[in-house]
């Protein structure tokens, strides 16, 4: 649908990504410099100029598994480390978080909001490294050109495009649930009350008009909800209050991060197979991986001190139990891309080729080296 | 059908300030009741007029289409409640076994000849008979002219006078589709050329025995609507300009355009004139959907914000005057609802599809 829709939803989920690994690195005691350290080698690859080149240009929505594996490697674009449930633990909420965002936005266009509450955080993280806090500011200048020409009707189809990506993930949030923002099935609380969006009138007015335009008579009806007049409209410029709370972070020392895996099958299970078909506009998100792994120097962990690993759960033992435990339907099928010392774009692809050559459908008709892959990536 | 409602007018010679205003109608009795939902094999999408209705009385079956990414889901429900069956098409390309597009909107398009299900999506426009068993037509959109960043797409589906169907696309344009009364020989008649932002929706009435000076809407992006009449060559009678908030959805009755918007306000306009006759502050989101009953005049509005309303239109043509009474809310808890339609022509019973829901909801009156 609306081809304006990636850039959006990297930034958010990446932002989202960055407030659950800094309260995970808080919460493991990781010693500052470490953390600092993460936390800029993430927030550097996720504004690398030439990847958000490629994003930014005018294209259909990745898969959902091409965008884990974005999300999988620049996790690991730094020393830090996550085993495989406690990533999928983390892709989780980062993307409930950013549904439940959308879904709450008052107006299509305060999506842009939450997207500049997310910029605004991961400027405050990078405030004293200026090399990587000029990148963010000129991915701001980016933002504001391309989104604020927008009209309304262009923002309800964006908000609609990611609707669909999100369609039924109803996976349980313990921050949402404590916060009585979820309810036990997964589905998010929408309340009837609090004030309209920006440019709404509270409902309740009936206003009849003659041929002359006059206003001869007024009637009011019950709204079924307790509704308050607008807020100020935030702002859309570089800097500035942006009202809305939705995108910014909601977690802390106090309020750790968990999810719920159970109960989440039933509605999970009608996962349609929308993006798993090999679709040939998904070269695409090859040329992405492909400029995101080539040309960023991959992390060598040879050295025991140097790279550490993070855990999305308390104790060992609970991210054994979630990975042997997890549903089926809710894996993501990821790519998995060993980190090697060899920088040469073409070289990881040949690898990862290599390593899948046993498995999947290859396509006999597939006469490109984009199809190949895809029908190997297909094939998982 | 008994409805039972107290307001106190307030006339623009006494206007009281908001806050003091103590009334409110009363509903003395609920006016609809919670039917036993029907169960969809996928939820539906979040899409403007996600849900159409064709009840084919002398089989007294009702058939229900909502959209789910590039999939149709069709159940066909008999009226005593006893036999559901289900159907699901998928947007497709003939021809081409590899094609990701997602459907806009599906509509059914009641002629007097016959009745069609249009499919509209990224790809272009397909168009089966009504049971959803043979494609007989397909329409692929032109992608080349329009500049890369815009997306390419139709949405907006309305049969219209004896032979037409009319379907929108996102440059603007209008695509009037000749059909004959029965076979695949449908030929593109005419591209109507005046909206500049993507068509979301069109209405008709008077389609066959009556006559109408203007039969046809088409509402935009911006909001702008254009008032037409059918025919070999249709003819503009009226713009009606917008303010530059997308209208969602549309609707045509007695000769009055009923368009909901984006800001939750629902506007009555006189089609050949552009005289606005009411205003409504209706929802506190985007309106998703609006359906009329054309033989009682019930309005069914639907948004956003999880609110079914139900509303009564009284058109006096002599007095050229339009009236809008509320009657009834529902609220579809946390859901944000995508889809809603009255199931047959008195408003009798309505149905309701919403974000991620897997059914359809249903009311009758008590």
């Amino acid at each position: 649908m609306s081809s304006r829709t990636l850039p959006l939803l990297f930034i958010n989920l990446g932002g989202e990504m960055l407030y659950i690994l800094a309260q995970r690195l808080r919460a493991q005691n990781t010693p500052a410099d470490k953390a600092k350290k993460v936390m800029n080698d993430i927030i550097t690859t996720m504004f690398n100029k030439k990847f958000l080149e490629e994003l930014f240009k005018p294209q259909e929505l990745y898969s959902k598994k091409a965008l884990r594996t974005v999300f999988d490697r620049l996790a690991h674009a730094s020393i830090m480390r996550l085993n495989q449930a406690s990533m999928d633990k983390l892709y989780d909420l980062m993307t409930m978080a950013f549904k439940y965002q959308v879904l709450l936005c008052p107006r299509p266009k305060d999506i842009l909001l939450v997207s500049f509450n997310h910029m605004d955080a991961i400027k405050d993280f990078v405030k004293d490294t200026p090399n990587i806090l000029s990148q963010v500011d000129e991915t701001y200048q980016q933002l504001v050109e391309m989104y604020t020409p927008l009209s309304s009707g262009e923002f309800q189809l964006i908000r609609q495009t990611l609707l669909i990506f999100f369609q039924d993930m109803h996976i349980r949030v313990s921050i949402f649930l404590k916060d009585k923002v979820q309810n036990s099935n997964g589905r998010f609380v929408l309340p009837t009350c609090g004030p309209v969006p920006h440019g709404t009138q509270v409902p309740g007015l009936i206003r009849l008009f003659s041929c002359t335009g006059e206003e001869v008579t007024r009637l009011q009806f019950n709204n079924g909800g307790n509704y308050t007049a607008a807020l100020r409209e935030g702002s859309f410029e570089t800097f500035g209050d942006r009202v809305t709370k939705l995108g910014t972070n909601m977690y802390s020392v106090s309020r750790p991060v968990e999810t719920h895996m159970s109960g989440t099958s039933k509605n999970s299970a009608q996962h349609t197979k929308i993006n798993t078909a090999p679709n040939p506009l998904a070269k695409e998100e090859l040329n992405l991986l492909a400029k995101l792994m080539g040309g960023l120097e991959i992390q060598k962990l040879g050295n025991a001190d140097s790279g550490f690993r993070v855990n999305l759960f308390a104790t060992d033992e609970e991210e054994e139990e979630a990975l042997i435990t997890r549903p089926d339907e809710l894996s993501y099928g990821v790519i998995n891309i060993q980190a090697t010392k060899d920088q040469q774009a073409n070289a990881e692809l040949a690898k990862i080729m290599g390593e899948f050559t046993e498995s999947g459908d290859q396509s006999p008709s597939a006469s490109s080296k984009g199809d190949d892959l895809l029908a190997m990536m297909d094939g998982l | 059908m008994v409805m039972i409602f107290s307001s106190l007018r307030l006339t623009a010679d006494h206007p009281l300030p908001f806050q003091q205003t103590a009334v409110f109608e009363r509903e003395l009795c609920k006016m609809y009741h919670k039917e036993k939902s029907i169960q969809i094999k996928n939820s539906a999408s979040a899409l403007y007029n996600n849900l159409s209705v064709l009840r084919i009385a002398p089989r007294r079956l009702t058939y229900f289409t909502v959209v789910h990414a590039n999939v149709v889901n069709m159940v066909s429900a008999s009226w005593d409640g006893l036999n559901y069956s289900h159907r699901q098409l998928q947007s497709k390309e003939p021809n081409v076994a590899t094609s990701t597009s997602l459907i806009m909107q599906v509509a059914f398009c009641v002629l007097p000849s016959r009745d069609l299900l249009v499919v509209t999506s990224q790809k272009g426009i397909q168009i089966y008979e009504s049971d959803g068993s043979i494609m007989v037509y397909w329409h692929a959109l032109d992608t080349s002219d329009a500049p890369t960043a815009q997306a390419v797409f139709a949405r907006g589906i309305s049969a219209v006078w004896d032979n037409y169907i009319c379907v929108g696309v996102s440059s603007g344009a209008i695509l009037v589709f000749d059909v004959p009364s029965k076979g695949s020989n449908i030929t593109l008649s005419e591209v109507l050329e005046e909206h500049k932002e993507p068509i979301t929706d069109i209405a008709s009435e008077c389609s066959g025995s009556q006559e109408c000076i203007a039969d046809l809407v088409s509402a935009d992006d911006g909001g702008n609507l254009c008032v037409w009449k059918s025919g070999k060559e249709f003819q503009l009678l009226n713009k009606i300009p917008g303010f530059d908030m997308s209208c969602s959805s549309v609707k045509l009755w007695k000769g009055i355009v009923v368009a909901g918007y984006g800001t939750g306000q629902i506007h009555l306009f006189e089609a050949v004139t552009g005289i606005l006759h009411a205003e409504v502050n209706a929802h506190a989101r985007w309106i998703y959907s609006l359906d009329i009953a054309p033989f009682s005049g019930l309005l069914l509005s639907a948004a956003e914000d999880s609110l079914v309303r139900v509303w009564h239109l009284t058109v006096t043509p002599e007095t050229n005057s339009v009236e809008v009474a509320h009657l009834h809310n529902e609220c579809v808890t946390d859901t944000q609802i995508c889809g809603a339609k009255f199931c047959d022509g008195d408003g009798y019973a309505f149905a309701v599809t919403g974000y991620d829901l897997s059914e359809i909801i249903r009311y009758t009156q008590l």
